[in-house]
């Protein structure tokens, strides 16, 4: 039997993969892991395809038996990894028999751990996608978070690999410190006086309790809106514009001093200001934000956002060339 | 010392809803795996469940506190 015994779902452990995408103007958002790097990185280790379907686990990660001869790696957040009890090195793919058991103790930093399993976690694909999207409950493994005591499936792997490829130290993300998230200012930071768009590059937000796959909602400094005369078709918040879609990452403030950043499961469009937008490989670093944490916002131009992209990409392909040596 | 600690961050609650009894007053005895409190975080109250027994001694952390990962909550006296 190719599956995953599922003896803890932990907090919240969803299947995700690179996400899915093309039905965003449907109002459909992409879901998928939301520290890609690691999610990609943890497939690499076990010899699966990049967008393979792996585990997020949030905070307290699942507890996994497996019942076949498998490679499996942990990745993402600074926890330790146990196997039937005996520590483990994230970041490293290990080779497990039928019977073992993975497990997860608390979290050091970070928020998300992605285990990858070779063969990956086979659940159907739906629009293209293994992502669990769980305000709607569609894909995934039935459209939701990990319960305790089931089975997930899982594909066929080419043979058990070999098992011990570990990714280099300085090709782990740093957790540690006040997360900086690079973030283009815009669609709406016209609304922000001179003070109030001072004020959101300027504080070190904290990450609040609200904080989860659609977005996190941060705290600590004030946004100032300017005055102006409620245009047709807005709403009568000065938060409020005439609806467009919102970028994925982007920040919005719906009333208040309390921004909140979207993220891979959240709303695709609406009435609030826009005040800018976290780049792509950023949001890798807020995922691994935990409530509690702070982060900052620095203002780059789209020129760096996808200079950063790119950098990803060739950060991927090192690691790449480092598991196949 | 033996405490409980968090295993998440979130927002604290000794209590199952604002209007009702907290769930373990200072003093008393709890078993393993006793529900003791809520923490609130991604929108759900998760319930805190002890990791040991023994007598509650004293609780470090208020209702209505936020608590991070690895944050003492409980302190445990002798059984």
């Amino acid at each position: 039997m190719s599956e995953l015994r599922v003896r803890a779902g932990g907090l919240y452990t969803t299947v995700q993969d690179t996400g899915r995408f093309g039905h965003y103007h449907m109002g459909m958002p992409p879901s998928g892991a939301m520290d890609t790097y690691s999610a990609v990185v943890a497939n690499m280790l076990v010899g699966n395809p990049d967008g393979a379907g792996v585990l997020e686990g949030t905070y307290i990660g699942p507890t996994l038996e497996f019942t076949d001869d498998r490679v499996v790696a942990v990745t993402g957040a600074d926890v330790p990894v146990t196997l039937n009890d005996e520590p483990v090195e994230p970041w490293t793919a290990i080779r497990v028999r039928s019977g073992d058991v993975l497990g997860f103790a608390m979290i050091r930093a970070g928020c998300r751990a992605y285990v990858a399993v070779s063969g990956g976690i086979d659940v159907p694909v739906y629009l293209g996608s293994r992502s669990t999207y769980t305000l709607t409950g569609i894909g995934g493994h039935e459209g939701r978070k990990l319960a305790d005591d089931e089975s997930l499936p899982l594909g066929a792997a080419d043979g058990p690999g070999p098992g011990g490829a570990a990714v280099p130290e300085d090709l782990r993300p740093d957790l540690t410190g006040t997360a900086q998230l690079r973030t283009v200012v815009g669609l709406c930071s016209y609304r922000l006086t001179e003070g109030g768009l001072a004020s959101f590059l300027g504080t070190d937000w904290k990450v609040t309790k609200d904080a989860d796959r659609v977005g996190y909602r941060l705290r600590g400094g004030t946004l100032d809106f300017t005055e102006r005369e409620q245009p047709f078709g807005a709403g009568s918040d000065p938060a409020n514009v005439v609806d467009l879609g919102y970028p994925i990452g982007s920040i919005q403030v719906p009333g208040g001093d309390e921004p909140i950043v979207l993220l891979n499961d959240a709303v695709t469009g609406g009435g609030y200001a826009t005040i800018g937008t976290v780049i792509s490989v950023d949001r890798d670093r807020i995922a691994q934000t935990k409530t509690g944490d702070a982060v900052r916002f620095d203002s780059v131009d789209l020129d760096t956002a996808l200079a950063a992209r790119r950098d990803r990409r060739e950060r991927i392909e090192r690691v790449r060339s480092r598991i196949a040596r | 010392m033996t405490t409980i600690k968090a295993q998440m961050p979130g927002v604290f609650y000794r209590r199952p809803a604002p209007e009702k009894p907290v769930y373990v007053d200072d003093g008393e005895s709890i078993s393993e795996g006793q529900t003791i409190a809520l923490i609130e975080v991604m929108k759900t109250f998760n319930e805190v469940k002890a990791d040991a027994s023994g007598t509650v001694a004293e609780f470090l952390v208020e209702d209505g506190d936020e608590v991070d990962v690895g944050q003492d909550i409980v302190r445990l006296g002798e059984t």
